[in-house]
């Protein structure tokens, strides 16, 4: 675990740079960690973090890229493009929510 | 470096980032294991191509894609005898038991598992040997097979990643 100071807050992270408590944490927070990754947050972007918080608080879990593309509102191959290293896991992180499980 | 910082637990390998998979074989257990491979490849950001050969070309053909069946003959983990496995009807249901298994942990069908991979920007490629010799041609396949290459061309495809036989 390392901690990381984020507009003046301490928010606890994993080794992948996940949040340990979603509950720190805060949109701005998202844009910032977007752009230390070079990713500038466009609406769909927004709309892709927005539901991954939503099913994560919903259902204790993230979202696999599969549900991602059918219910996100955001296809699969729109998905890769907005997230590159990965949509559900890359969004995950931006959402502060913890990477989600499974192999699919 | 010092000694103590070479050891092995303290050396992070290097991250894999890309692989090449080849599918080879025709049934629902040999096509899947791959395909999930090159999915989650994809999910963890790396680069992906898949390349069918052999029986595994029923995976993107056109009127196989939907038929694709476990083989419940000659596999003793299925742990059934050989002679019940081959009854008629056997295939049919133990394919059914196990794609009900799969849809509930959210593992598609072949089909649209092929379409979602396509989609993630994995390369699929079909193997030019194994089409010549089941006498196929590009009209066979679904439209998300990008060519149909040589075992050269696959392996300029692959330089720089990890191959993968399946």
């Amino acid at each position: 675990m390392t901690t990381m100071t984020m507009g003046g807050t301490e928010v606890k992270l994993n080794a992948e740079g996940f949040f340990e408590d979603p509950s720190q944490w805060t949109r701005d927070m998202a844009t910032e960690m977007a752009a230390a990754d070079g990713l500038t947050l466009s609406d769909k972007h927004w709309q892709v973090i927005d539901f991954m918080r939503r099913e994560f608080l919903e259902k204790g879990t993230g979202p696999t890229v599969r549900v991602l593309g059918k219910a996100s509102g955001v296809s699969i191959k729109e998905l890769y493009q907005l997230f590159p290293t990965g949509p559900a896991k890359t969004a995950a992180r931006l959402a502060g929510i913890p990477k989600p499980k499974g192999c699919i | 470096m010092n000694m103590q910082d070479r050891s092995p637990e303290k050396v992070t390998p290097e991250k894999i980032t890309k692989v090449s998979i080849i599918i080879s074989k025709g049934s629902l257990e040999g096509i899947y294991p791959g395909l999930i491979m090159a999915n989650g490849a994809r999910a963890e950001g790396m680069d992906a191509n898949l390349f069918f050969t052999f029986f595994g070309l029923d995976a993107i053909h056109r009127n196989r894609i939907d038929h694709i069946k476990v083989a419940t003959v000659g596999n003793p983990a299925m742990h059934i005898p050989t002679l019940m496995g081959a009854l008629p009807g056997m295939s049919a249901l133990a394919t059914h038991m196990m794609n009900k298994k799969m849809e509930n942990l959210d593992i598609p069908p072949i089909h649209e598992f092929i379409e979602m991979i396509a989609d993630t920007g994995a390369g699929l490629y079909a193997c030019k040997a194994s089409v010549d010799m089941f006498g196929l041609t590009s009209e066979d396949f679904v439209p998300q097979v990008k060519d149909i290459i040589t075992v050269g061309d696959f392996y300029d495809l692959a330089a720089g990643g990890q191959i993968i036989f399946t």
